[in-house]
């Protein structure tokens, strides 16, 4: 029998840290993911990780400030400062561990400068910073000797009297079905972007977590706040990292002008996110674009400085638009990249159902309310992976393993799978409901927003919901079965698109990165709160949470 | 653009024991990579393709597979650039490993090998309060070793692998020299003496024939490798010398400076030593067979004409 005092799902560098943590105080942890833990997406953020570190001057009230404001103050401020506290220790460990983080003339940290912040705080390696920790939390999970479970599809969780008392998972290379018993169970399984499209995020990133929390009662939370990242490439929507901006780029509209000015005089182009991107729209909308974009002008930073600090992106633009950005502009538009939405947690990763946690960008702990400043979202997953991950080894000394019987959970695990598979061909496959979703949703939940585009992509997910019921696999065979996974991911992604539509229809203001053409002003008498999204019978259930403020009170935002 | 995407699939479930070529004409975008191409496949024609794919920007790792008879990233190949003339693509798992299906490879052996080498910095000293003060140069160096995803183009087309399935393989031997030549691992002059030690063993360091098809397929510029040779160097230095490859190395050296060409036939005396009697035993079918094939080397060795120019050049390298 397989069982674990601390199973974590999902083996980016929240889990991971996670599994590491409650290793690391005594716990008999394991890791189960869907992909081998290196190519888990983590590995996308580029530009770097953020910390106050006070020998350079800079205190971890500043940056709580910086990310409150990013936040439209809509982010819990006893959690940010939890984070922002813990970001200069956070930060050393890794360096401790290994990351080869770039270098000062003295020989200590480096730092650059990244989007809403006054100071430069953020610590990269070149501007491959995600992949760097990624790999060097993977040599720390090898050291530790955790358990791990790759290549493993999670398919559900099992409940016993209302709390968590394990999982059922797919081997994918075998097409075998297990059940893992666990105390309490640790979801850090990313994002949900791939509901949109195009979108920056890789094509695992499903909603895997979000939807299996949110099927047992766990409550998402400020699902309506999408970051839209302002520097991403036309069609494939992959990223290109705000390290540009940050390493002094431009955005030029097809004048030549930095139209930024007129939005954000001071920051410039390392306004909030949310800020450029609407900026970078409305310009486009305008008609001042390039082919429905705008131009990154990276041109006077120089062929060696850009070979240093910005290699890997100036490959990205080669390979996918055909420009060198020694040479050229690269022409970049906004695209959907991240989630500030998820599964409710508190400060120590805890949801409301007792023995499920959850970290990284899954969770919602609240530190970036209504947008997320760039290269806070590293430092998330490793703050409260860690908080994650021993909370749940401490919660599961003295409990005992559940006794429920796995051969007859498997069995019934199997009977829903074959079922599925056994569905007539017919009908439309996973791939085609999943990019009717995708532009729907980006057609109507994206940068500008309105009750009528809303309430259409509504009814279109109601649709596609009916026909997701019936979806067919083509694939009928065991091993490596992926034409099955993508069908089940659909099902957790239509589920998150739901819950982030109708909470966009809810929240009758503009914060953030939600801006409602028809509500086009922030208005704390009546939206200084969270939209709490749960599951009730007949569909989705709407409430209400109270923004934590502690010190800092809510003003105008400006750049 | 039309294009034929030819698949090497392989199903473990069906009668069918063996791989099957199969072939997917279908429309592109222009700037389509292989990667679109397979996925527009499994989209909207043949959901029965197995393939790992996440990231599409040269990041996760997932699409190393032979495109063409090269390993290489499937989403960082433009498909345009790898037809042939009737606009063909041929695309199968990568190399030296066993396949799980389709394009599929097990890589169980791959992340053995990561995992042999001890793959977390191991620092002897006292660990500093704050940061380790290095210099920004030794982190760049590193960061260009770490800037390997662990895709396995490389192991896929390791000519040594190819022959000798125990060799730790360019990803993993570039991964070690990632530690080794990291300024925090090891004692307090940065030397990782253990670690040195026990990649000189067979099977590590010293197995690289120097082919140069890791520096060739990798497309992270990673150049395993190169950095195999300069953990030789280092090796050497840290006194690691007295071991058949580097005196292999020391011997080529001697006999090229020595006579301007290699000295086949001495070579592998020196190499094992000259009083290893089992081991030159060992090198007698061989030499019979070189010498009924007609290819033993001359037992003469002769000096190139110009001899004397390439003993300058060592003696300016010397100096």
């Amino acid at each position: 029998m397989l069982e674990h005092d601390v199973l974590v799902v999902g083996a980016g560098l929240a889990g991971m840290r996670a599994a590491i943590a409650a290793r690391d105080s005594g716990a008999n942890a394991a890791i189960i993911s869907k992909v081998h833990p290196v190519r888990s997406h983590s590995n996308a953020a580029q530009g770097g990780i953020n910390a106050a570190l006070t020998d350079r001057g800079d205190n971890w009230e500043d940056h709580a400030y910086d990310t409150i404001k990013g936040s439209d103050f809509l982010g819990d401020q006893d959690a940010i400062e939890v984070m922002c506290r813990a970001a200069g220790q956070s930060l050393i460990d890794m360096e401790h561990m290994g990351v080869t983080f770039n270098r000062d003339d003295e020989g200590k940290l480096g730092t650059r400068a990244f989007g809403g912040q006054r100071v430069a705080r953020t610590f990269f390696v070149g501007d491959f910073t995600g992949q760097a920790l990624l790999h060097v939390m993977f040599e720390q999970l090898v050291k530790s000797g955790v358990q791990s479970y790759e290549e493993w599809f999670v398919t559900s969780l099992i409940m016993e009297d209302g709390k968590i008392s394990g999982v059922t998972a797919l081997e994918i290379r075998t097409g075998q079905v297990h059940a893992i018993k666990a105390k309490t169970v640790i979801l850090c399984t990313g994002g949900c972007g791939r509901l949109f499209e195009p979108s920056t995020n890789a094509l695992i990133v499903t909603g895997d977590g979000m939807g299996l929390a949110y099927n047992v009662g766990a409550r998402l939370m400020d699902m309506e706040m999408v970051q839209y990242h302002p520097t991403t490439i036309a069609g494939s929507g992959v990223l290109l990292s705000e390290a540009a901006r940050g390493e002094g780029a431009y955005l030029r509209d097809r004048h030549g002008n930095r139209f930024m000015e007129k939005y954000a005089p001071n920051m410039m182009e390392l306004a909030s996110r949310d800020v450029v991107s609407r900026a970078e729209q409305t310009e486009i909308n305008a008609g001042n674009g390039i082919d429905g974009c705008v131009h990154l002008d990276c041109t006077h930073l120089g062929e060696r400085f850009i070979m240093e600090k910005l290699p890997q992106i100036r490959e990205l633009g080669i390979d996918l638009t055909g420009k060198d950005m020694i040479k050229e502009p690269v022409p970049i538009r906004p695209g959907m990249h991240y989630i500030m939405g998820g599964i409710k947690t508190d400060i120590d990763g805890q949801t409301n159902i007792p023995g499920i946690y959850a970290a990284g960008e899954c969770a919602n702990v609240s530190v970036h309310g209504g947008n997320r400043l760039g290269a806070n979202s590293l430092l998330d997953t490793i703050v409260f992976g860690e908080r994650s991950g021993s909370h749940a080894a401490d919660a599961s000394k003295g409990v005992s393993f559940s006794n429920f019987n796995p051969d007859e959970v498997v069995a019934n695990e199997e009977r829903r799978l074959q079922e599925i598979l056994d569905r007539p061909d017919n009908g439309d496959r996973w791939s085609k409901i999943r990019r009717e979703m995708g532009d729907s949703m980006n057609r109507n939940v994206a940068v500008f927003r309105t009750k009528e585009g809303i309430e259409e992509t509504i009814e279109e997910l109601q649709g596609l919901k009916q026909r997701y019921s019936s979806v067919p696999v083509h694939n009928k065979g065991k091993v490596f079965n992926t034409d099955l996974i993508f069908a089940l991911e659909l099902g957790f992604m239509i589920d998150c698109a739901e819950a982030i539509a109708i909470s966009a229809l809810e929240r009758k203001e503009s914060r953030g990165a939600q801006f409602r053409l028809d509500y086009p002003n922030r208005d704390d008498d009546n939206w200084l709160k969270h939209i709490v999204v749960t599951q009730g019978e007949l569909g989705p259930e709407l409430s209400e949470l109270p923004v934590t403020i502690t010190k800092w009170t809510p003003e105008e935002r400006k750049y | 653009m039309d294009v034929t995407v030819k698949i090497k699939r392989y199903d473990p479930e069906s009668n069918n024991a063996d791989y099957v070529w199969q072939e997917y004409p279908i429309a592109i975008d222009e700037n389509a990579t292989v990667l679109d191409a397979l996925i527009q496949i499994r989209e909207d024609d043949d959901g029965t393709l197995s393939l790992r794919c996440s990231c599409r920007s040269a990041i996760c790792g997932s699409c190393a597979m032979k495109i063409n008879g090269q390993g290489g990233l499937a989403c960082k190949t433009k498909a345009s650039e790898s037809m042939d003339k009737d606009g063909v693509i041929r695309v199968e798992p990568a190399g030296n490993m066993d396949t799980v299906k389709d394009l599929v490879a097990d890589f169980d052996m791959f992340w053995n090998k990561i995992r042999e080498i001890e793959p977390y910095l191991q620092p002897e000293g006292e660990v500093p309060d704050g940061e380790y003060v290095v210099s920004n140069e030794s982190m760049l160096h590193l960061s260009a070793v770490t800037a390997c995803i662990l895709c396995g183009a490389c192991v896929s087309d390791c000519t040594v692998l190819e022959v000798d399935k125990s060799f730790l393989g360019p990803a993993a031997l570039a991964k070690a020299y990632r530690f080794t030549a990291d300024p925090r691992d090891g004692n307090e002059d940065g030397v990782s003496r253990d670690r040195l030690k026990v990649l000189g063993q067979p099977s590590g360091m010293w197995d690289c024939t120097r082919c140069n098809m890791c520096v060739q397929v990798c497309p992270k510029g990673v150049a395993p490798m190169d950095r195999i040779m300069a953990m030789h160097d280092q090796a050497i230095e840290a006194g690691y010398g007295n071991n058949n490859g580097a005196r292999h190395a020391d011997a080529f050296i001697e006999s090229v400076g020595h006579t301007g060409r290699l000295d086949e036939l001495r070579l592998p005396v020196k190499t094992v030593g000259i009083t290893n009697i089992p081991a030159l035993l060992g090198f007698a079918p061989v030499g019979w067979r070189a010498m009924t094939h007609g290819k033993l080397p001359p037992l003469i060795h002769k000096s190139v004409e110009d001899v004397q120019i390439i003993r300058n050049l060592y003696r300016k390298l010397e100096q």
